[in-house]
């Protein structure tokens, strides 16, 4: 056998540059917003400020602003995040079971994948236009007003919705139908053989083998919709840190946007936008390892 | 039909007409869905070649009779003309600069963590794997601090050269180190056979001549998937952008569209530049989807192989 020489000098020229540049963008980033959302009334330049505690928290969680970040996120999370799999879900076993077309209807679902979100948050805008819109006239409603002024919250969160599940399919059916193929031809024949029905052929095969591929695209897709940002301003088209960048009123500001918005706001310590960033990374990992918890005893690998 | 064979001939009559049932209701379905995709890009286009009096008129029209090019014309050189070129320009240079140092850097990194013995190793990889779980906006506000002191953010029009360069820095410099892209291609390399490693040793291969001309030709699809899912990350990028650039000479597609259009959305008859609006969506969308429609088999495999959307 050949002895592994020692490669110290080596793993530094290969490493040095990355870990530099994390260290500098990612490490220090981490430690700095923690240390900040602890420090009260701090002010980046010059770095001053008046002590240590959990103000910044406090300042987050009493603010109806963040409440209602909060609860646009969690409808978002859990009423478009189980439709989106849901229907990635009988799309993918759909694709899957069809010969004739598949390519084409893969390449149609797989589209809003290679779009740029701002410019179609654009195109939404004129469809749900008010007066010249495409909804309102294939369903002929007489100028109901769904991102101008005029809109309501229900409209509003509608469209946001239905852009989010637009936008979110491709990557969800792509990954799903990946998972379907590698499934062992051999589990459908056995059941051809013993007459099971559709139904249970679906219910106790295809989802079961199916189910880490599930749980994958369930966490991302929950922590993607707790990340919601873009969406929301592409759909109002006013862009960060400006009036009415989440529809009139704010209504539909969600937590990241409330990030950015303390961030944008100039005379609002960093510290907040820090303690608010720490609550959403909280958030997520709490999800995240409840989820794992659920799945482990449902998920089979 | 392999079931077919246990039937008999009533059973046979009664399943072909579930099959045929199955079948139109599996294709209404793929079809509706698919309806539901492409309409936002057909609506986008129609509206992009309507004339101004049509797409104002109450009678909205889905197949329009004159269509033309004077929406086009206009934001490309009419008097609200939106910079596009210096868009695109920045775009790919920005996009060329953050993939290729990502490639880089992270060609080398993955080497690393999957062929050299250091002391650590295991323990700096970890702190990596870690990172990956915070989300990206607790970077943003400190990176944005950072990009500030350096005067790298939202460098004004007419500054020095050397400004500019540092507002571009700004734009690529955070993107470069990437744990996942890291983490994915060293899941690669460790596929290698050792064998491979010991056979190049014998050979008197060094071990970063054995990286280039064994360990990168076999990676090759990783590495192509890490070039397009960075790509299309720069092409999207909204957020940082936005955050750190107020030059219109600097905007990426992203941030100039939506800056190009929040003045018009803003006003109260937005309508008459709906046109315009879709005109500068599409210009924005198209140049992605040819090069999806040229590389799609390898977008679509590595976009499945990955399974991420930044």
């Amino acid at each position: 056998m050949l002895e592994y020489k020692k490669d110290g000098w080596k793993a530094a020229i290969a490493l040095g540059p990355t870990l530099l540049l994390l260290s500098v963008f990612t490490f220090y980033p981490i430690i700095n917003a923690v240390l900040m959302a602890f420090k009260q009334n701090y002010v980046f330049l010059g770095g001053n400020y008046d002590g240590i505690g959990f103000g910044n928290f406090v300042t987050v969680l009493t603010d109806p602003k963040f409440l209602d970040a909060l609860k646009n996120t969690s409808i978002m999370v859990f009423i478009s995040v189980p439709l989106t799999i849901v229907i990635s879900l009988l799309l993918a076993v759909a694709l899957n079971s069809v010969k004739k077309f598949r390519g084409f209807f893969q390449t149609v679902f797989f589209l809003p994948y290679v779009t740029n979100t701002i410019a179609l948050g654009l195109v939404f805008n004129v469809v749900f236009h008010k007066d010249y819109g495409l909804f309102n006239s294939i369903f002929g409603l007489n100028m109901v007003d769904w991102l101008g002024a005029g809109t309501t919250y229900w409209r509003a969160m509608f469209v946001l919705m239905v852009y989010t599940i637009w936008n979110g399919l491709a990557f969800k059916i792509i990954v799903l139908l990946a998972g379907l193929q590698s499934i062992d031809k051999q589990y459908y024949q056995a059941a051809s053989v013993d007459g099971a029905s559709r139904k249970r052929v679906f219910g106790r095969i295809t989802v079961p083998l199916l189910s880490p591929m599930i749980l994958y695209v369930t966490i991302t897709s929950f922590i993607g919709a707790f990340k919601v940002y873009t969406s929301v301003i592409a759909l109002f088209g006013k862009g960060s840190g400006q009036a009415g960048a989440y529809g009139p009123d704010n209504m539909l500001i969600t937590v990241v946007g409330y990030i950015y918005e303390k961030l944008w706001a100039s005379g609002t310590p960093f510290g907040v936008a820090a303690a608010a960033s720490i609550i959403l990374f909280i958030i997520i990992l709490i999800i995240t390892l409840i989820q794992m918890i659920v799945s482990k005893k449902r998920v089979h690998y | 039909m392999d079931r077919e064979l246990y039937f008999d001939e009533q059973q046979l009559k009664k399943f072909r007409i579930y099959t045929i049932f199955t079948k139109i209701f599996t294709y209404s379905f793929l079809v509706l869905l698919a309806l539901f995709i492409i309409i936002p890009f057909y609506w986008m286009i129609i509206t992009s070649l309507k004339p101004t009096s049509e797409v104002i008129s109450q009678n909205v029209t889905f197949f329009p009779k004159n269509l033309n090019f004077a929406a086009y014309k206009e934001i490309l050189f009419g008097i609200n003309k939106i910079p596009l070129f210096s868009m695109y320009m920045n775009t790919i240079l920005v996009g060329f600069f953050t993939t290729s140092l990502t490639i880089v850097s992270v060609i080398f990194a993955a080497f690393a963590f999957s062929r050299l013995k250091f002391k650590g190793r295991e323990l700096i990889f970890s702190i990596l794997l870690m990172t990956m779980m915070i989300p990206g906006e607790i970077f943003v506000i400190t990176n944005y601090m950072t990009v500030n002191i350096l005067g790298w953010s939202r460098v004004p029009e007419g500054a020095p050269l050397i400004d500019i360069i540092g507002n571009y820095a700004a734009l690529i410099l955070p993107f470069v180190g990437s744990v996942f892209y890291t983490f994915y291609l060293r899941q690669t390399f460790r596929q290698i056979p050792n064998e491979l490693y010991l056979a190049a040793k014998v050979d008197g291969l060094g071990d970063f001549k054995y990286l280039f001309r064994v360990m990168v030709p076999i990676a090759k699809s990783t590495i192509i998937t890490i070039v397009i899912l960075s790509m299309i990350g720069t092409w999207n990028a909204y957020v940082w952008p936005s955050l750190i650039t107020a030059n219109k000479n600097l905007f990426l597609v992203s941030n100039g569209l939506n800056e190009a259009f929040r003045g018009t959305i803003e006003l109260s008859g937005p309508n008459s530049v709906l046109n315009q609006q879709m005109a500068g969506s599409a210009m924005v969308t198209l140049p992605l989807l040819i090069v999806f429609f040229i590389l799609k088999d390898y977008i679509m495999k590595g976009v499945s192989r990955s399974g991420i959307k930044g």
